[in-house]
């Protein structure tokens, strides 16, 4: 019996030229969370995928209960007691959950005898964890914070003692992650060992035992977790320091700039998810929309930016009616001075296949200055392109390279950079800095605020608490489609957790 | 003639000719659920008809036929395999190469052996699959309704045709009820759950496309050895693709794709037996017209009274471990 249930020594991994991992040495004691963080790209997860026999490190030796594993593949990972909560989980979600654990672990050629089997442990295993969940259920009928317990249970039906999850808090709400820090909680006192890989620092103090710090495929300190700060993991994070808490003065309001009135906005399958919104943003002021994921924020975003057709309802923007309930047209709205940077980079902000420069006009391609008569004029969007990659420190600088090769911050910031440097009067933002390391969120954070001293009205929603309390200058609270409160950013997060709950908000309309 | 005897005649002639739907779609419905998607079904039919009807014809073995059809269409079907499951290719432009091929090469080898303008030489009772008369079907055969049901629709097929009808429950009970269903519906899902489980997806996807394979070769012996009497030229005629649309219009579901066969072998049936008829009303419907009704039925179904068919989440693109 070893004191390490994990010990990894001069692991190193490459991908053709990206060196992923360097020389890495990891001692993960037995019976505790330990925790991994790092920026985006510095090489955790595909650390994590090596212990996982996802991948094969090119040099090096993992060490499993102070014996030399030879983790191949998952199958070998399994035996040796590893196992692993992917960010993207690896569930079928036509199958039922009881058919999702047992996938690769049925016992025999035929279903019907593993199925009872499989319903008893099952139930066992809820039992002994606290993970109620119903097997017959469907996988994509689920919350994903049960398709995430649905993932526990399959490490634990397959025997793990270590448990790794990848950015598990990503995809939760925030009472769900409390919910998941619980059941880890219960996890190690069973005894099992539990890595936590996550960029998010607050979750690293707030359950961790110990936490090693990864940069640039580098492992750069371990510390115990009581012994250390956010600050200095911050720090060791970027490699230089952090602000984390953004410097603004008073906000000036001036003139209203975006008048939503009565604004109700169903969506595809006739569902109201917003439901009769109201409210002004004046020049020179943030207005934060606070809310749990799906409470009808992005619909919201869509309605007035134009690309969802409201139900009923008008928007001014200037003064000036947008057909929120007919065809407002994007491309028209910007030009008449509203930008948007929508919550889904991926798949409605950025053309992943093309290269950074072409995604810097995305949308203003129809400008004259890029444009050589019939044509488009390569080189002014070049140099266009180079100048925004100076100002906003994309990395690495260079037009050319294809977007989906740049990281989530870096991604992010090319997004920003077309929609702030049109000198927009009204910025619609969504999400700014999800999926974004510590050090671009400081970065955005300081942008965001330039543009409402710079007299811009800003519409600011997020899913993170304290993303919208540091940057608003106003908070909105919304609950099923309904804005259920307006506070200051000095509400305590309590006040404002139980309005996005739905609690105080029923209170307050009964009144 | 009376209305039950047209009833029982075109009932027979549609469990005829929906027996190589059948076979054809169930083994779209192995491959496509694995998630390699087949249009290639067609030129697998044919050139599992083609080496069927030569092997025939040689040997003077029906088994030894049938035996070359199943191993000629695998082979095939290696090939798609290759080239979309381990090369990562476009199953699409595998699949229609595949198709290309065989129409061609087929009769290449076909005039080069036995000079008949691509066919192959007519086959004599021992090349053949006989029909099998169920017990009593000649003892019953006068009992008012019954019999006839007995005697002229459920008896006298081919053994291939019994085999086709038993290929529906048994392929559910694959796919639905055992390790290797349940393995094989995942990849088709979600091919990194497979992975992650420690089970390996390009062998798991090679075994789908060989049941595919074995399930076309089946359908394509029935063609020479069992519709026909040896191979003629493009003698598939389309079926292959009735069958994509039959597995389509069926979900993806093994009882569907039964009743879908069913009814495309129906149409077929119909349109033969009416060629040229004057119906009241309407007059002479086109032959072509018939011929084109599945598919349109297929696209008017699916557009508005069945539902949306949602394939396989997987299916169609080659698995690439993620970075």
């Amino acid at each position: 019996m070893s004191e390490l249930a994990i010990e990894l020594q001069g692991i190193d991994k490459s991908f053709g030229l990206v060196h992923a991992n360097r020389n890495i040495n990891l001692k993960v004691r037995k019976g505790t969370i330990h925790g991994i963080i790092g920026e985006n790209g510095a090489g955790k997860s595909t650390l994590m995928s090596i212990l996982y026999g996802f991948y094969q490190a090119d040099h090096g030796d993992i060490l499993v209960d102070g014996r030399k594993a030879d983790i191949r593949d998952p199958n070998a990972a399994i035996a040796a007691g590893i196992g692993m909560v992917h960010q993207h989980f690896m569930l079928v979600e036509n199958f039922t959950v009881l058919e999702n654990i047992m996938l690769g672990a049925e016992e025999s050629q035929i279903l019907n005898a593993g199925i009872t089997k499989a319903r008893a442990e099952l139930k066992r295993l809820e039992k002994e964890y606290a993970l109620e969940v119903d097997p017959d259920a469907v996988i994509e009928e689920l919350p994903v914070g049960i398709q995430q317990r649905v993932e526990i249970l399959k490490a634990l039906y397959r025997r793990a003692d270590i448990l790794i999850l990848d950015e598990p808090t990503g995809v939760l709400t925030p009472a769900e992650a409390d919910h998941l820090f619980r059941i880890l909680e219960q996890l190690k006192a069973e005894g099992k060992t539990v890595l936590l890989i996550t960029h998010k620092l607050r979750e690293i103090m707030a359950i961790t035992d110990e936490v090693s710090v990864m940069r640039r495929g580098e492992m750069v300190a371990t510390r115990t977790t009581k012994e250390t700060s956010v600050e200095e993991l911050a720090e060791l994070m970027v490699g230089r320091r952090v602000l984390l808490r953004v410097e603004k003065g008073e906000a000036k309001p001036a003139d209203v700039k975006l008048s939503v009135k009565n604004l109700t906005v169903r969506d595809s399958r006739g569902v109201t998810m917003v439901d009769d919104v109201s409210f002004d943003i004046r020049a020179g002021e943030i207005v934060g929309i606070a809310g749990v994921a799906g409470n009808g924020q992005s619909e919201l975003l869509e309605a007035i930016s134009g690309i969802r057709r409201a139900k009923s309802g008008t928007v001014l923007l200037n003064g000036k009616p947008i057909d929120v309930t007919g065809h407002a047209d994007p491309a028209e709205l910007r030009k008449r001075g509203l930008a948007h940077v929508p919550e889904d980079r991926h798949h409605v902000g950025l053309v992943l296949k093309f290269e950074e420069s072409e995604n810097a006009i995305l949308g203003y391609h129809d400008d004259p200055k890029y444009r050589k008569g019939m044509l488009l004029d390569i080189d002014a969007i070049r140099a266009d392109a180079e100048e925004k990659i100076a100002a906003y420190d994309i990395r690495p600088p260079n037009p050319r390279l294809k977007t989906a090769n740049f990281s989530g911050g870096n991604q992010q910031k090319i997004v920003l950079a077309r929609e702030m440097e049109r000198d927009p009067d009204v910025l619609v933002i969504g999400q700014p800095t999800r999926g974004v390391d510590v050090g671009a969120i400081e970065f955005i954070h300081r942008r965001i605020i330039e543009m409402r001293d710079q007299g811009k009205a800003v519409l600011l929603v997020s899913v993170e608490l304290d993303e919208i309390r540091a940057l608003s200058d106003r908070i909105l609270v919304m609950f099923a489609g309904r804005v259920v409160g307006e506070r200051t950013p000095d509400a305590s997060e309590g006040e404002l957790g139980l309005l996005m709950a739905g609690v105080e908000g029923r209170k307050e309309a009964a009144e | 003639m009376d209305f039950f005897q047209v009833f029982i005649e075109l009932a027979q002639s549609t469990v005829r000719l929906s027996t190589p739907l059948i076979l054809a779609a169930l083994a779209g419905l192995f491959t496509e659920r694995a998630g390699v998607f087949d249009i290639g079904l067609e030129g697998k039919m044919l050139g599992a008809a083609f080496a069927a009807g030569c092997v025939a014809y040689i040997s003077q073995s029906v088994m030894m036929g049938l035996f070359a059809a199943v191993l000629v269409s695998v082979l095939l079907s290696l090939v798609h395999g290759y080239a979309s499951i381990t090369q990562r290719g476009s199953q699409i432009v595998s699949g229609v190469a595949i198709n290309f091929v065989v129409a061609g090469s087929t009769v290449i080898l076909g005039e080069a052996w036995f000079r008949q303008g691509g066919r192959t030489p007519a086959l004599t009772e021992d090349g053949r699959f006989g029909r099998i008369t169920l017990p009593f079907a000649d003892a019953v055969r006068e009992v008012p309704i019954l019999g006839p049901l007995y005697s002229g629709l459920l008896s006298g097929h081919s053994p291939l045709t019994y085999l086709a009808f038993l290929m529906v429950p048994a392929s559910w009970w694959i796919l639905y009820r055992t390790r290797f269903g349940l393995r094989l519906r995942a990849v088709g899902e979600n091919p990194g759950a497979v992975d992650t489980a420690g089970i390996s997806v390009i062998w798991l996807r090679y075994r789908a496309v060989i049941c595919c394979g074995i399930l076309c070769g089946i359908a394509g012996a029935y063609l020479s050895l069992a519709a026909n009497a040896g191979f003629t030229k493009g003698m598939t005629a389309g079926k292959g693709y009735i069958a994509l649309a039959a597995l389509i219009f069926a979900k993806w579901r093994p009882k569907n794709i039964l009743f879908a066969c069913l009814l495309f072998g129906f149409l077929d049936a119909f349109a033969i037996r009416y060629q040229g008829y004057a119906f009241p009303l309407i007059g002479r419907v086109p032959v072509q017209f018939m011929q084109a009704l599945p598919y349109i039925l297929t696209v008017i179904l699916l557009a508005g009274f069945i539902g949306k068919a949602i394939p396989p989440k997987a299916g169609g693109v080659p698995y690439v471990k993620e970075r």
